[in-house]
């Protein structure tokens, strides 16, 4: 464990110091991140008028999800977009080989190698915007309500972890599997809304097959303090399932590389 | 002529092999659709239909023409031009007696004729499901329809080819794509119709040329357009304006530029 961790130190380190070359980027990331978050509130905003709003749900309340949604955002930009991109390079070029090769745990290494402040901005503005948008609401902080909070932002960033992931994975067979990713971005926009605001069909296909419900919607009931225990319970549930299963499908994965060029 | 017509049978013919790859961008672009489930909720929770000016209908038939108008005018010149460029492939394609753009253009038409299919298969897809929306626009209005979806895909191939002749000084110009596509996912009206903007922010979007690109293509398409004079007059003034900019940067960019390893 603690190899792992100083390790993972070492890899940021050398990341960010890499990253910080680009200095214009810094610039072109917070412009972007203000043009985003300005069109999602503009967007939600237009669902909200006299007599009406968003699957029952109050405006305050609804910028609790997008706020969770650009945490998540920030997350990918940050972390799994810039590590389980490559993934499909090294198939490609044969340089999985190597990593596997070394003495550490290849989907470790694989998922955590670098780190790209890109996502920063997002992530601190989500945060403010959670924070701002919760005590309008009237959430009342406490300390369970905290840690549930906590409990609940942690799963989700486990299943969107392992869902990329598992999509990933799929590019041992398959070589080109960028775009599969980004079939799964965008079907993960619905994420900016709540759950309830879809028609029923759809709010099951967001749960259960694709958990579109348990990246957003119910962290952002458990900031609020009201999401249920049941919906709580399968949030945990959902996220260690999913951990295990994108694990077991890396490690059968794995059986079948047999490497570029032989 | 004819080469034309090499380019674009040369181009398909690679473009086939991708046949699944496309797919998956084809897939890719259900947004319109995740829009159009919150907007039919919104409307079937009642009060706001006469406000939105727009019936369950409407709505529909505008959501997937949106769908259709951006699977045909998806533009992706900024990439591909940055990889050649960084790889040094764009000496050679400088070198031939033709304009490299007409070949990314030739590439373009190509992969929108391999899309068809797939997005004739959602289309057939998304009628089955409702079947209360299947509408056959008049040959007339078919044939607006489709000089407008051209058009836009001009302004966007235009835009995206100014911003991927800025790869002759910046060589990150895919950063710059990045914040531009914010302002087109917003006001483009991909994921609200223009009608239920607040009039002065509809005002200013029409403006720009965003709208253009999806909106008013869309709005033609199913049959309910605000001004179709207008509309095209101000499709021709963006093309009439982008154009001579092309051609300057080009001309500008290529002076500048010095082969990667020359």
């Amino acid at each position: 464990m603690g190899r792992y961790l100083l390790t993972l130190r070492r890899f940021w380190a050398t990341a960010l110091a890499g990253q910080l070359e680009y200095q214009l980027n810094v610039l072109i990331d917070l412009l972007a991140m203000a043009g985003n978050l300005a069109g999602s509130l503009f967007v939600i905003s237009l669902f909200y008028g006299p007599g009406r709003s968003l699957g029952g749900w109050s405006w305050e309340s609804a910028l609790v999800v997008v706020g969770v949604y650009t945490v998540l955002d920030g997350a990918c930009s940050s972390l799994l977009r810039p590590n389980l991109s490559t993934i499909a390079t090294h198939v490609q070029q044969g340089t999985l080989d190597f990593i596997l090769l070394k003495p550490i745990d290849s989907q470790f290494w694989l998922s955590f190698r670098t780190v790209s402040p890109a996502g920063l901005p997002e992530i601190g503005s989500g945060l403010g915007l959670i924070l701002w948008a919760a005590s309008k609401a009237g959430a009342s902080p406490t300390p369970t309500g905290c840690l549930t909070a906590a409990l609940m932002l942690a799963s989700s960033l486990v299943i969107l972890y392992s869902l990329w992931f598992g999509l990933a994975t799929t590019s041992i067979w398959f070589v080109k599997t960028w775009n599969a990713t980004e079939v799964l971005r965008a079907a993960l926009t619905a994420g900016r809304y709540p759950i309830s605001a879809y028609p029923l069909g759809l709010r099951n296909l967001l749960t259960v097959v694709l958990p579109v419900a348990f990246l957003t919607t119910v962290p952002a009931e458990a900031i609020l303090g009201r999401v249920s225990v049941g919906a709580a319970a399968a949030s945990l549930l959902m996220a260690t399932v999913t951990l295990m299963l994108c694990r077991g499908f890396w490690r059968y994965a794995l059986r079948f590389y047999s490497s570029a060029s032989s | 002529m004819r080469i034309a017509r090499v380019l674009l049978s040369s181009q398909y013919a690679y473009m086939l092999e991708y046949r699944a790859e496309i797919a998956l961008w084809t897939l890719s672009g259900v947004v319109p659709f995740i829009m159009l489930a919150l907007w039919s909720q919104v409307d079937a929770s009642g009060g706001g239909t006469g406000e939105l000016g727009l019936n369950r209908l409407q709505l529909g038939r505008y959501f997937l023409s949106a769908f259709i108008v951006r699977q045909f005018t998806i533009a992706w010149v900024v990439w591909a031009f940055e990889e050649d460029a960084l790889q040094g492939r764009l000496s050679h394609a400088l070198l031939q007696p033709l304009h490299p753009l007409w070949r990314y253009l030739g590439a373009h038409l190509a992969e929108q004729a391999t899309r068809l299919p797939f997005v004739a298969l959602l289309v057939g897809l998304f009628f089955l499901l409702q079947p209360d929306t299947v509408w056959l626009p008049s040959l007339g209005q078919a044939f607006a329809a489709l000089l407008a979806i051209w058009m836009a895909f001009t302004i966007n191939f235009l835009l995206q080819s100014a911003i991927a002749i800025l790869c002759f000084w910046s060589e990150r110009a895919n950063a710059l794509e990045r914040l531009l596509y914010i302002p087109y996912l917003f006001l483009s009206g991909l994921v609200a119709p223009l009608e239920v903007f607040p009039p002065a922010v509809r005002a200013a979007a029409l403006w720009t040329p965003f709208p253009y690109m999806i909106a008013f293509p869309a709005q033609l398409l199913s049959g309910n357009p605000p001004s179709i004079s207008g509309g095209f007059a101000a499709m021709a003034l963006w093309i009439a304006l982008l154009l001579p900019l092309v051609a300057l940067l080009w001309k500008a960019g290529v002076r500048r530029y010095s082969a990667m390893g020359a």
